[in-house]
């Protein structure tokens, strides 16, 4: 096998996300250019960044092995709690978002627990806290819309120096510091050791658990913050807030390169770059005049050939991975 | 005089009463090499790993740079000084070298939490250097060939300073410049004054890096002295030894002139290489090897778990390259493998289930559900635990996991017979059970192929095959080296042909380019 070989199937299973952009802006430079002015650019920026913040935490844990189908709910009770609070209490809108926070980290903090110390898996934990969430949200606002004062709505239109808008501001914060702490911390290697092989990262002298709990608490933490921003564009939070979230955040980040086996997979540009695709597609797809109808399967399309090609990958290292008995010369 | 740096002193260990090792002594001094060899299952993994704390001696003690030395677990051997390059590496290959050579502390900014990227470098640059190596610290080690690797090992056992370095069969996947580009830096280890234990079947290797020999024998050092005194027959010759005679039940039938599995040219790459086999009726066929010498990756490839580049297998005169495990079962082949708790039994279901998995088609009612008949495939079951004595209790409720070795092992022999094979694969059959259990497994053996079954039967036990087999292949490297007749059996010729291939592996010059 030849390394230059090597390299050249290394660069393009590695860089799958940037690859799947391109052709996505070459297909719609073709069909709709006019989905490509700077305006449309910008909603696809904004639209991404609550699902793209989501996105971020979920890339923590999977590639710590896991999954997390709770964040919707997780979004929905931090959210509704955030509102009751400023509803009955002289709250205002930064001590509510660090409210929503708080609640959200205690719902990661309880994934955590259940993964780390209690050994079950992620799958299951998570499901039953989809549920369990959804129904304490739904105790706590008797299933009534919980609307948001101007305070707050006006964050969400708000722009940085009047350029940039607030959404996009927060998610690039949300981007950096994950990055910080994935490439340039000892935590965030471990992190990736973790997802590589849990029993290898042990052996290693690695602490498994504090890699798994970090995760699950800072997916918790992001499922709020990406919650209070979308409450933010729309104003109030209504029993089916947050719902199929979890879905389009998994999407994101397997657009983004992040591996479904765990251990594989970058927040930058990598997660950005999926979270903003599915947005640009769907803006694309408005543009070049297709059937509506259409679109669901078009994004399940290019989600299923990324989920794909994270297969391929994982199968083509493995086989470089494998161990001959004989050297063949 | 040469400071001991590790020093075993009459260390015996049993498992459930079997015994690895006994009374074992013997020293290693500093910045020496030891070559540690014996057959597998002589106890070189046991001794090892109660070196590096996996398990704990019965009796005996170990010395460690002269202090005594009772590690609890692996970390302990490690904070010991102690580093372990095994076969299978340890290694992050989602991560770059220097993440996997710093992953339990690596250099930060002050203290700061950041990674100190600068220092981290450097200092993953020094290690890759003093290894040989010329790559960038940054590189992700799956890009690296095995043979690098290995280097990466050692170089993170030098990043915990290890001053006894094991290497367990390190040359099987080298490449000639990789290998020779090993013992150089072992040599190197060795001026820096490390002791190193060198496990290997490539007895050339073990000579040529060696400055002593120990060699072990079912538990018992046969023999240690300076490397000088040993060549790779006296090697042989210490390893076979005499041993008592086992008995092995007689068996009455000769093989037939019917081929029921007929290998041909069987050819992967990097696994197996040109593989014929002729398996008649009523034969026992032994394939004998040592550990890596492809004779389990055969039977995966014979069986269709595994695929193969070229060549033919047919099985009872019917075309079956490139099958799948069912179709090879539909053709009658069945594979008792290597491996009981992990691939040959659901340990969490019932001794009947498991018995009636592979013939649960022969047991459905007529019509278009096809629904289990219960009652009958109970009773099938029932009359196999019968014939092969499977200590049980009632087999439909008791659980597989909580039956001995032995009886797992029928239950596993059973589930094959109820599915009435015309050829059968063992891989190992006897491992880690009893003696009384062993008798009757062989017993079955025979009688199977009384009833007109080939067998092909896949050991490293030496002994057992020359009580047991018509012939022998010996396999080496993954190719077959020789073949014995009943009347020519003799352990140290079978020996030194399954020791002759490794030699000469990957002797032929540098071309590992390609």
């Amino acid at each position: 096998m030849s390394l230059e070989r090597n390299r050249l199937t290394h660069a393009v299973l590695n860089n799958t996300p940037l690859l799947l952009f391109a052709l996505m802006f070459i297909v719609f430079g073709l069909v709709a250019p006019q989905s490509f002015r700077f305006q449309s650019l910008e909603n696809a920026f904004k639209q991404a960044s609550y699902v793209g913040i989501i996105a971020v935490g979920m890339t923590f844990v999977l590639l710590t092995g896991g999954i997390d189908l709770s964040v919707g709910s997780n979004m929905y009770v931090s959210a509704a709690v955030a509102g009751l609070a400023m509803q009955h209490f002289p709250v205002g809108p930064w001590l509510a978002l660090i409210l929503c926070l708080f609640v959200g980290a205690a719902f990661g903090a309880v994934n955590a627990f259940a993964v780390a110390k209690l050994k079950i898996m992620p799958f299951v934990v998570t499901l039953a806290m989809m549920v369990t969430g959804r129904g304490i949200g739904l105790m706590f606002s008797k299933s009534r819309a919980v609307n948001f004062p101007d305070s707050v709505t006006g964050l969400g239109s708000a722009e940085l120096f009047g350029l940039v808008p607030y959404p996009i501001v927060v998610f690039a914060g949300v981007v950096f510091c994950a990055w910080l702490l994935l490439e340039r911390t000892a935590l965030g290697r471990q992190i990736y050791a973790v997802g590589f092989s849990k029993e290898a990262a042990r052996k290693a002298g690695v602490s498994t658990d504090r890699a798994i709990v970090t995760a699950y608490v800072l997916c918790g933490v992001f499922a709020s913050l990406g919650g209070f921003i979308s409450v933010a564009q729309l104003g109030n939070v209504n029993a089916g807030f947050g719902k199929g979230d979890e879905f389009d955040a998994i999407a994101a980040a397997v657009l983004g390169g992040v591996s479904l086996f765990g251990g594989a997979g970058r927040v930058f540009p990598g997660v950005v770059l999926g979270a903003v695709f599915i947005q640009a597609v769907s803006i694309g797809l408005v543009s070049a005049r297709v059937d509506l109808y259409l679109h669901p399967l078009i994004a399940a399309a290019f989600i299923f050939l990324a989920v794909l090609i994270d297969s391929l990958r994982n199968t083509y290292l493995a086989r470089l991975s494998r161990r001959n008995i004989r050297v063949e010369e | 005089m040469i400071e001991r740096e590790v020093q075993f002193d009459r260390i015996s260990k049993s498992f459930f009463g079997a015994r690895a090792l006994s009374e074992v002594t013997f020293s290693v001094g500093k910045g020496r090499t030891l070559g540690l060899i014996g057959e597998n299952g002589a106890g070189k993994s046991t001794l090892m790993n109660i070196l590096g704390g996996v398990f704990t001696q019965d009796k005996g003690a170990i010395r460690l740079f002269s202090k005594q030395y009772n590690p609890s677990c692996p970390a302990d051997a490690t904070r010991a000084g102690i580093a372990f390059i095994h076969q299978e590496l340890n290694l992050f290959t989602n991560l770059s070298v220097a993440d996997n050579l710093f992953i339990d502390g690596f250099p930060r900014i002050g203290r700061l939490p950041f990674i100190d990227k600068r220092r981290l470098h450097k200092r993953a640059a020094e290690l890759l250097s003093s290894v040989d190596l010329h790559i960038s610290a940054g590189t992700p080690v799956e890009m690296l060939t095995p043979g690098e690797r290995q280097l990466i090992e050692i170089a993170r056992a030098l990043s915990r300073d290890a001053r006894v370095i094991i290497f367990d069969e390190p040359t099987t996947s080298l490449t000639a410049a990789e290998r020779k580009r090993l013992f150089d830096i072992i040599k190197r280890l060795q001026d820096q004054g490390r002791t190193i234990i060198y496990i290997s079947h490539t007895l050339e290797d073990v000579l040529q890096v060696s400055d002593a020999i120990a060699v072990l024998r079912d538990g018992c050092l046969v023999n240690t002295g300076p490397v000088r005194k040993y060549s790779v027959d006296r090697m042989i010759s210490d390893m076979v030894g005499r041993r008592i005679e086992q008995m092995y039940p007689a068996r009455s039938t000769i093989p037939g002139s019917d081929t029921v599995l007929e290998v041909e040219g069987v050819t992967q790459p990097g696994i197996v290489r040109d593989i014929s086999i002729k398996l008649h009726e009523k034969e026992v066929l032994g394939i004998f090897g040592l550990m890596g010498s492809g004779r389990s990756e055969l039977a995966r490839i014979i069986f269709g778990l595994d695929s193969c580049r070229t060549g033919r297998i047919s099985i009872r005169g019917k075309d079956a390259a490139s099958s799948s495990p069912a179709a090879s079962i539909g053709n009658g082949l069945a594979f008792v493998t290597e491996n009981r708790h992990q691939e040959g039994l659901l340990m969490e279901a019932a001794v009947s289930e498991n018995l009636d998995l592979p013939s649960l088609r022969k047991f459905t009612r007529l019509g278009p559900a096809r629904i289990i008949d219960r009652p009958r495939a109970l009773a099938s079951a029932n009359r196999i635990a019968e014939t092969l004595r499977i200590k049980s209790g009632p087999i439909h409720t008791q659980k597989v996991k909580s039956l001995s070795g032995g009886n797992q092992q029928k239950v596993v022999i059973g589930k094959w017979l109820l599915a009435e094979p015309g050829v059968l694969i063992f891989d190992e059959p006897t491992r880690g059970i009893d003696v009384g259990a062993k008798y009757e497994i062989y017993g079955t053996i025979n009688k199977l192929a009384e009833e007109g079954v080939g067998i092909l039967y896949i050991s490293s036990e030496l002994e057992e095959l020359t009580g047991m087999c018509d012939r022998i292949l010996v396999m080496s490297n993954g190719e077959i080296r020789a073949e014995f007749a009943r009347q020519d059996f003799d352990q140290e010729k079978i020996l030194q042909a399954a020791f002759s291939g490794r030699a000469g592996c990957g002797a032929t010059g540098d071309n590992s380019g390609n």
